[in-house]
This record gives C-alpha cells, structure tokens and sequence, in this order.
C-alpha cells in the first residue's frame, strides 16, 4: 500500500504543478486571438509563462491549491476504506512539501492545522465498474472560481429563461455575465441541467473531468456548448476581466433527470488554472499511464 | 510601464489611471479575510509594520523554509478582493495604504475611498503564482501566522517589478464597472 500513496503524492504534484496539454492548448489559441498591445494579452502573456514555470520548478500552478476531489472507478470488491486512508496519507504529504498549500479550515472555530485533511477534505467519490483496473482522477479547484459557481431555478422571470433549453442558455450566459473575471478567466464552465440541488452541483463538477478537445456525444449539448462558448467570447469580458476576445475557454454541460417540480440548472465554473490529471493503477498501487 | 516604488507618494499614486500597466518595487504586506476583518473590528498591527505609503497585497501564500531556515515563497497569486469590500475603505482611511493589489476588483465604497484618500486597486493576474512569486526576493518575517493560519497571516514580501495592472484609479475610474455595463448591453442583443 506504500506504493500506492506514492502513487497518489506524484498525482497531487502533477496535478498542481501542470495543466493538462487539451488545456493549454485552448490557452495558446486564446493568446493568439486576443489583439497585441492590450492588457488582455498581457495577461495571457503572464499565464503561459506561468504555465511553463511552473512545471519546470514543479511547483503550484496557483497558490490556491483548491478543494482536493479524486474520483475513483474501482472494481467490486476493491477496498475503498484502504484507498481513503493512503489518499489522505498523500496529501498530508503533499502539503509539507508544498505541493499543497494549508488550506482546509475548521468551519466553526477557524482554526487550520496545516494538513488539508478533515471533515470533508480530501473529497473522495468512488464508481465502481466491471473492469480489473483501478483510475483515479484528481481535479484541485481554486475557492476564487468556485465561489462564482451558481445555482439556478428555473423559470427565472427576471432573465426571462422557461423551462428548456432556450432558458437553460439564458441563465447559464447570465452565469457568465456576474462571473465577470472574478473567477479567474478565461474560464471552463461544468454545467448540470436537471438533478437535485445536491446532485445538480456534483454533477456539473464532473463535466470537468472531460477534455475540452472532445466533442459532447449528445447532439443537442454538443451545440449548447459551442453557442455558449462562441456567445461569451463576443462579450468582450476578456481574461481576467480585463476586457478582450476569450472569456470562456470551454463549456461542458451534462444533464440528470429531475423532478417534475424541479429544474435546476447548475453552472460550476473553473478557472483557466484548470487542474485535472488522473492516472491508471496497476495492481501493487503503481502508476501505469497518465489519463490527460 | 509605470514603474512604482514603496512607498507610495500620493502624486504618484493620483498620476495612475485605469489601464496602466505598473512595475512595483519594494515591500509588500499581505493580508486577506481574517486581517481585514481583525483591523475592522479595532485590531492592532503588528510591531514593525507600517502600512502608511504601502501596498496591501491580498494574497494567501504557498510558503516553505528552506534548508537554510529562512522563509521560500514557492506560490503567491492574488485572491478574490470584493471579500473585503466591507473592510476596505476603512483600512485604506486608517493605516495610508496608497495600493491595494488583488483580483476581481473592488466595489463602490472602495473606489469612493481611493478617490477620497489617494489609493489605487492594481489587479495582479490571478492563477498567475509563479510568475508573481518570482518577483518575490525575500520573505523577511511573518505575523499572525499562530493566529490566523499561513495563507491569513501578513506575510512581508520585498519584490521586484511586480506586475499590476491599474483596475481602479484615484479618480473614480474603474475598469470593472466599465466592463461589466459593456458586457451587459452586448449579452442583451444575444439573448
């Protein structure tokens, strides 16, 4: 089991310290597009160099290493108490050598000992299937754009949005608007229609878990995504809110069945330090390939 | 480039205007959600900080020793500042901040205060850690820390050329409200 807390410390490293290539690649042509001279490319000047620092020092992309979330896809019978105690191990370790900032707080008393791990830190989601192998995915997402992520209900009178997917464009590009560069753009929006209120919002956070270079298999979510995308960039928000062509880099939208007096549109929104790594495992706990 | 030293004067500080790209030279304080709220409330700085002239940078650090023992800022981009709005204008009257660096920018009672005072919001790039905490040549000394927890302490940076961008100027401008009322009209003709 050694092995595999080792596995999961050099997936916390990578992750912190290296944005996915479907990512960076998204990042480049935003550079490109946006006009020379202005504070928006500066600003994307700024982010890939940071990108290209920090992975030659292996150090935070961002010094807000986030909310720690593996998903795990496991077979029946693997021991899922034995994997949660080997992932907090890891990231106990993983925040000494500052891989990991301090960042999990005691809600009621304030008080941060300094190890990320308590009630609810690390969040572990396990999905069992009918294959030997064990992959774990790691997303690390920042407090900045996760508090811009928002939770709609709809009808929504106000930003005139019913029930369908008209509505679900009108609230989700509103999500964008009051998102403004608060949560660190150009940013990847992960978007739930349906669920419960809980559901809804995991459920949006999953989307993230797809690269951006991969079409959504549902035709209709397919070109929700590209108008979404295409719409936010004509508003001229620009990287970090600065003003410019990219606002959004991407937009991932899934959807849950839901109930018929509910419809919930949930809108996680990540930002362009879109930490997201996995790997498979082999059987002593190694790591056989990286899955981004 | 505007290149800035610490401290700040107020001439050069009401010379900066929204767009401005800055060079800042000097000492920098951290100091986010638990200081600004500390200060609010009547709290006291710290022996050996003198925020009159500075620049408050809102920022929770990644900070190790090193081998040596002296303090390693391995990752500091800015974080969210419209947390502290409550606090802001109160700090920036109070202690003579001429800076105030952060992301996201700031609200009304912030900016009426850098009108009012002579202080100006610089955005740093957020997500931007290495590139930032290059610029990042010592870490003298920190406080709070027991306190408040790393990323909540005030942190002493001595920086070179850390790059900020003019959001919000000593004359009510504010590139964040320009922006936003731009981006609201433009959705409208989509939706």
């Amino acid at each position: 089991m050694k092995m595999l807390a080792d596995s999961l410390l050099e997936l916390v490293r990578r992750t912190s310290a290296e944005i996915p290539d479907d990512v960076h690649q998204a990042i480049l042509t935003a550079l490109e597009r946006e006009k020379h001279g202005t504070i928006a490319e500066s600003a994307m000047r700024i982010i890939d160099q940071n990108i290209a620092l920090a992975k030659q020092k292996s150090q935070p992309v961002c010094q807000d290493t986030g909310s720690i979330i593996f998903y795990v896809d496991c077979p029946l019978g693997f021991d899922q108490l034995g994997f949660e105690e080997r992932a907090r191990e890891a990231v106990t370790t993983a925040t000494r050598k500052g891989y990991l900032r301090q960042n999990s707080v005691d809600s009621l008393t304030g008080r941060n000992d300094g190890t990320n791990v308590g009630p609810g830190s690390p969040a572990i989601h396990f999905h069992q299937h009918r294959l030997p192998e064990v992959k774990v995915r790691l997303i690390l997402k920042g407090g900045g754009c996760e508090n811009v992520g928002t939770q709609y209900s709809l009808p929504n009178t106000p930003l005139k949005a019913n029930r369908d997917l008209d509505g679900c464009r009108k609230v989700i590009l509103d999500a964008v608007l009051q998102a403004q560069g608060k949560g660190c753009g150009p940013g990847i929006l992960g978007v739930c229609i349906g669920g419960d209120r809980a559901t809804g919002y995991e459920h949006s956070k999953q989307q993230l878990l797809r690269r951006l270079d991969e079409p959504n298999p549902n035709p209709e979510l397919n070109r929700l995504e590209q108008d979404i995308v295409e719409t936010a960039n004509k508003l001229g928000i620009g990287p970090m809110g600065f003003g410019g062509k990219t606002t959004l880099l991407g937009a991932r939208i899934g959807m849950l069945n839901r109930l018929p007096a509910s419809y919930f549109v949930s809108v996680s929104y990540m930002c362009w330090a879109y930490r997201r790594q996995g790997v498979r495992l082999a059987a002593d706990g190694a790591i056989q390939e990286w899955l981004y | 480039m505007i290149e800035l030293s610490t401290p700040l004067s107020e001439a050069a500080v009401r010379g900066l205007k929204v767009g401005d790209e800055a060079a800042i030279t000097g000492m920098l304080y951290t100091g986010r959600d638990a200081v600004h709220k500390y200060l609010h409330e009547g709290g006291k700085l710290p022996d050996g900080v003198n925020l009159s002239g500075g620049v408050l940078y809102h920022c929770g650090p990644v900070v190790i020793k090193d081998a040596a023992g002296n303090w390693k800022c391995v990752a500091a981009g800015p974080t969210t500042s419209i947390r502290e709005e409550p606090y802001q204008w109160q700090i920036i009257r109070d202690f003579g901040l001429r800076g105030v660096i952060g992301k996201g920018g700031m609200g009304d009672q912030t900016l009426g205060a850098c009108r009012e005072y002579g202080c100006v919001y610089l955005h740093a790039v957020g997500g931007a850690a290495q590139v930032l905490a290059e610029c990042i040549q010592r870490v003298p000394t920190v406080h709070f820390m027991e306190q408040f927890g790393a990323p909540e302490a005030i942190w002493e940076f001595e920086v070179v050329r850390f790059p900020a961008i003019v959001t919000m100027d000593a004359h009510g401008n504010s590139l964040h409200k320009e922006v936003f009322a731009a981006s609201q009209a433009e959705l409208a003709k989509y939706v």
